[in-house]
């Protein structure tokens, strides 16, 4: 097996696992953050089936953009009041 | 019981699909070569550009028809009572708060330098990995950062010239695509003028397309303290 | 087995993943989080497995190009959805029957419909 093969396989795994953490997590800020971090690890999966194009677009849309729209979305439903910050201290 | 049920289902269906791949024939039809053969003529040196803008410009064109449809959509849906009859008026006074001094150093600083950038992978997309949607998403990434930064307000319905604007970079495509028909057939580019005519599209588009990304965070976007 | 195909199971097990919890997660956000991770093991097969000789294809990279663009529009409009489905009803899950009776009280705006109907039987 090669170190290449053995990254495909840790990477995959990390995906799965994001994917899982996304879905199954109680608190739902925790489970956008880990959907924000499937995201990058998708970015990288694209570089490493050579397709540099896919992954410049998904590290910017998937990953930058909905997360910033989940992210609003749930600020928006959940409804604290907005105040400055409000993410930092919904995080916890 | 239901939860059983669909678990059930769902690691029968992977196990399925898993075994299809695994003891899949090659494939009988092989794009590769065609696409090969075809890009001396396509304008551009880059493969994926030259499927996405060439030889399947079709389902580009169509998609930027879909992301139209949805941002009308979101237009629609996030239509509130207080505004709908005034379109084009910016929703809450865009300074209600101010903003963090660092996010908003920080986007005056990035904003020029994304859109340096954005011009380079635009310009880039002819011969390397690069082209309209990536320079699109750089774009709508720092637009949001500046909404942010409070210096860009987040709108409740586009105005005249962001409308005109975000159906802009469509309807350039539609006419290029269009300019063949007396000849030939729909996007079958002279492949003379081809490398000219797709940089006029991708700059349409990633124009349209930043402003159609950035538009659904920004009709969506609460601004605190201005709305409620 | 090579690296290409071992994304395409990964790409045919994220999709089982995301199907099971559109099925099953109640919270519309998170429903819109396993349609995104169901899009995302689609685009992984169609790029896998076209690859998996190890010969880069760039017709379903532009394929995936698009559908990754096309994704977050319609997540956008999903969003949107949710967002005036929470204002008008106050729901943030999608339980369709149960949830009901409480929503269309919290509404108004679901109501008059029955209401009407109702008197159009009447005056027949």
């Amino acid at each position: 097996m090669s170190a290449a093969f053995a990254f495909d396989l840790l990477l995959v795994t990390l995906l799965l696992l994001a994917a899982l953490r996304a879905l199954t997590t109680p608190r739902l800020g925790q489970s956008l953050l880990a959907f924000v971090v499937f995201g990058l690890l998708m970015a990288l999966a694209w570089v490493r089936l050579d397709a540099p194009d896919i992954a410049l677009a998904e590290a910017a849309v998937g990953a930058g953009l909905s997360g910033v729209l989940l992210f609003d979305a749930w600020r928006a439903l959940c409804g604290e009041p907005a105040d400055e910050a409000p993410t930092a201290e919904r995080m916890r | 019981m239901k939860r059983l049920a669909v678990l059930t289902a769902a690691a029968a269906f992977a196990a399925l699909l898993i075994g299809a791949l695994l003891d899949l024939p090659a494939a009988t039809l092989d794009l590769r070569p065609l696409l090969a053969e075809a890009m001396p003529v396509s304008g551009v040196a880059h493969p994926v550009t030259a499927v996405l803008l060439n030889t399947r410009g079709y389902d580009t064109l169509l998609e930027i028809a879909v992301l139209l449809v949805a941002l009308l959509g979101v237009v629609v849906a996030s239509a509130r009572a207080d505004v709908t009859g005034d379109p084009g008026r910016t929703l809450a006074p865009p300074v209600a708060t101010s903003a963090d001094p660092m996010v908003s150093a920080l986007a005056r600083l990035v904003t020029p330098l994304a859109v340096i950038f954005a011009i380079y992978v635009l310009w880039a997309g002819a011969h390397r990995p690069g082209g309209a949607f990536q320079a699109a998403a750089i774009l709508a990434a720092a637009l949001v950062l500046l909404h942010f930064a409070r210096i860009v307000p987040a709108c409740a319905a586009p105005s005249r010239g962001l409308r005109i604007a975000a159906v802009a970079g469509f309807a350039i495509f539609l006419a290029i695509a269009a300019l063949p028909l007396a000849g030939g057939a729909l996007l079958q580019y002279p492949p003379a003028a081809a490398g000219l005519l797709i940089l006029a599209i991708e700059s349409g588009l990633t124009v349209s397309l930043a402003l159609v990304l950035a538009g659904l965070f920004l009709l969506l976007a609460d601004d605190p303290g201005g709305r409620r | 087995m090579s690296s290409a195909l071992l994304y395409a199971i990964a790409g045919v097990l994220l999709f089982a993943a995301g199907a099971a919890g559109v099925v099953m997660l109640d919270h519309l956000l998170r429903r819109v989080l396993a349609f995104n991770i169901m899009g995302s093991g689609a685009c992984l097969v169609l790029v896998g497995l076209a690859q998996r000789s190890g010969i880069p294809d760039p017709v379903p990279q532009a394929m995936v190009l698009t559908g990754i663009v096309v994704a977050v529009a319609a997540t956008g409009l999903a969003l949107a959805l949710i967002r005036r489905l929470h204002a008008q009803t106050g729901r943030v899950d999608g339980k369709g029957e149960e949830g009901r009776d409480k929503g269309e009280t919290v509404a108004g705006l679901t109501l008059p419909v029955p209401q009407a109907v109702a008197g159009q039987g009447r005056d027949d």
